[in-house]
């Protein structure tokens, strides 16, 4: 015989499983977003072993056709294998999306944790610098660069990497701040806790979800950053294929190979909409308070 | 012998002062009750003796620790006494302990800093603390985050954190204006158990006389930022010298009066 207390005991009991736990993983951003990504992850990383035809293989007597089964995706006017472009542009774009990142995240961290654990005069001018740098278009900044340093891989990615690392100092600071006020940093400090120790044992622990949320929306707007600087031709110089540049010239032709314009395009559309879904994702599935407010409404 | 000794501490802000030549004194075993309402100034005079008062607030006056005096030290000095000479437990046990770090750790955090402990003897200590301070299984409750601790259990963790290093003096800051009734009473008792057990000296700090009464043997009151009473707690009790400890001692008599009808019965 059950009673009503032990039936509700045995319910939170049955709601409180590491399965339930998990269940997080489960949300539909997180795995269309998840899915749209790793088919293009997976595009690319095939491409260092295999791909139709290499990237500097043309073939003049099939220049502008439509997809068939020698060119799945058509050729461009030169008679490059648009599929082959593609996978390689996918390369390039995972390539300099990652590695842009990891550059205004190796910038932009140190930066926003100094300028919130710092005092006020540090903090100010930290945080006057990242204003500039955020209202500085990125664009611009990779024209100046490249201007100077020639156009390069690493120039594209320094240039989008500091333009992104702007708003990840900001976001940094302004979460590090908050769990600067909170009373568990001040007992640590009571415990004769310093500086440092509080940023790794309490400030990072209590900050990554949002900054790993963060690097996904960076990783997208770094991927059109990249496609933006190759369609102007300041991106990846030839002949290493990247999407914007791929749509750059089949712009000329667009009246008679429509296809050429659509596929890059395409490309870019779905991993940007990836990340961002992923991104929204790994939100729910991480941020503390989201998660509490879900059992709550769970039971 | 004195571990914490205030001479004319006094505390402003932009020039206004919030409080104003405080002086006393705390050595081992002591028990000292500090009262006063909100605002009075109590806790600003709790975090200045540890250091931490928010930036912008100025100090004067000395803050003696073993002997040394601390105040305007820099924060290398003040790390040294904090959480090893002098700790602090606070009101609100839920935000005082981090969301995301088992409670474990917690505690071992203060003994790993000051103690030179590795991270598993850390924790093994961390698990006696736990014990001590009545935490039903010890070892299961070690791994738990704070959210799946009762407000009762947070704050005996709170005790065992500040406790853990075995400090001289304990600042227990308003600890059980945040709990039950019930809950309060067992966390009374459990200070009441530590202090005897450790030789820590206590300042605790409220605005329930009943509650400071039980506990301190010596009572100082405060009132917009001065101490207005010091003595031991009968006295004050029995021949408050202020007005204003005489109303807090009638007022605390007449809650008390009210919430046990009895003793209403026998007064009319």
């Amino acid at each position: 015989m059950s009673t009503p207390l032990v039936e509700a005991v045995e319910t939170i009991e049955a709601l409180d499983t590491p399965a339930r736990r998990r269940r997080g993983w489960r949300s539909p951003s997180f795995v269309v977003g998840a899915a749209l990504l790793l088919a293009v992850l997976a595009l690319a990383l095939v491409s260092l072993v295999w791909s139709p035809y290499g990237p500097d293989h043309t073939d003049p007597a099939a220049r502008l056709a439509g997809p068939s089964v020698q060119h799945w995706a058509g050729t461009d006017r030169l008679g490059r294998d648009q599929f082959t472009q593609l996978m390689l542009g996918a390369r390039t774009a995972m390539w300099i999306g990652l590695a842009s990142v990891a550059v205004a995240f190796v910038i932009g961290v140190p930066l926003g944790l100094l300028a919130a654990a710092a005092g006020r005069f540090a903090e100010n001018a930290v945080v006057g610098v990242i204003d500039i740098v955020i209202a500085f278009p990125t664009l611009l900044l990779a024209m100046l660069l490249v201007t100077v340093y020639g156009a390069s891989t690493a120039v594209a990615i320094s240039a989008i990497g500091i333009g992104v690392s702007a708003e990840v100092a900001r976001l940094t600071r302004i979460s590090a701040s908050r769990v600067f006020t909170q009373d568990y940093v001040l007992a640590a400090r009571t415990c004769g806790t310093g500086p440092l120790m509080i940023l790794v044992r309490h400030v990072l622990p209590n900050i990554w979800h949002t900054l790993l949320v963060q690097a996904a929306l960076a990783f997208g707007i770094a991927v059109i950053a990249e496609a933006s600087l190759s369609y102007l031709g300041l991106g990846t110089p030839p002949p290493a294929p990247s999407w914007g540049r791929m749509l750059q010239e089949a712009q000329s032709t667009v009246s008679v190979a429509p296809w050429n314009v659509l596929l890059p395009g395409l490309a870019v559309a779905v991993t940007v909409v990836g990340v961002n879904l992923l991104g929204d994702g790994l939100r729910e599935v991480l941020d503390p308070q989201l998660r509490q407010e879900r059992q709550a409404a769970d039971r | 012998m004195t571990v914490l000794e205030t001479t004319g501490l006094t505390i402003t802000l932009d020039g206004q002062p919030l409080v104003r030549d405080v002086s006393f004194g705390l050595a081992a075993r002591d028990r000292v009750g500090l009262i006063g309402e909100s605002g009075s100034g109590k806790s600003l005079t709790a975090l200045a003796l540890l250091g931490l008062l928010p930036p912008g607030m100025r100090t004067s006056g000395r803050i003696l620790i073993d002997g040394d005096d601390h105040l305007g030290a820099p924060d290398r000095q003040w790390r040294r006494v904090r959480g090893r000479t002098v700790s602090i437990v606070f009101q609100e046990p839920l935000t005082a302990l981090d969301p995301l770090m088992p409670v474990g750790r917690q505690i071992a955090g203060p003994l790993r800093l000051h103690q030179g402990l590795n991270r598993s003897d850390a924790e093994r200590r961390a698990i006696e603390w736990c014990d001590r301070v009545h935490l039903p299984d010890p070892a299961r409750l070690a791994r738990a985050l704070p959210h799946e601790l009762s407000g009762g259990q947070r704050q005996r963790v709170a005790l065992a954190m500040a406790l853990a290093c075995r400090p001289r003096v304990l600042i227990a800051d308003e600890p059980t204006t945040a709990l039950d009734v019930t809950v309060q009473a067992q966390i009374l008792t459990l200070l009441d158990e530590l202090i005897e057990e450790t030789g820590v000296g206590l300042l605790f700090i409220s605005h329930d006389l009943p509650v400071v009464a039980g506990l301190a043997r010596h009572l100082l009151v405060m009132r917009t930022g001065r101490l207005v009473e010091s003595g031991p707690v009968d006295d004050v009790l029995r021949r408050p010298r202020s007005d204003y400890a005489r109303q807090l001692v009638a007022s605390a008599a007449r809650v008390t009066r009210l919430a046990r009808p009895s003793v209403r019965r026998e007064d009319r």
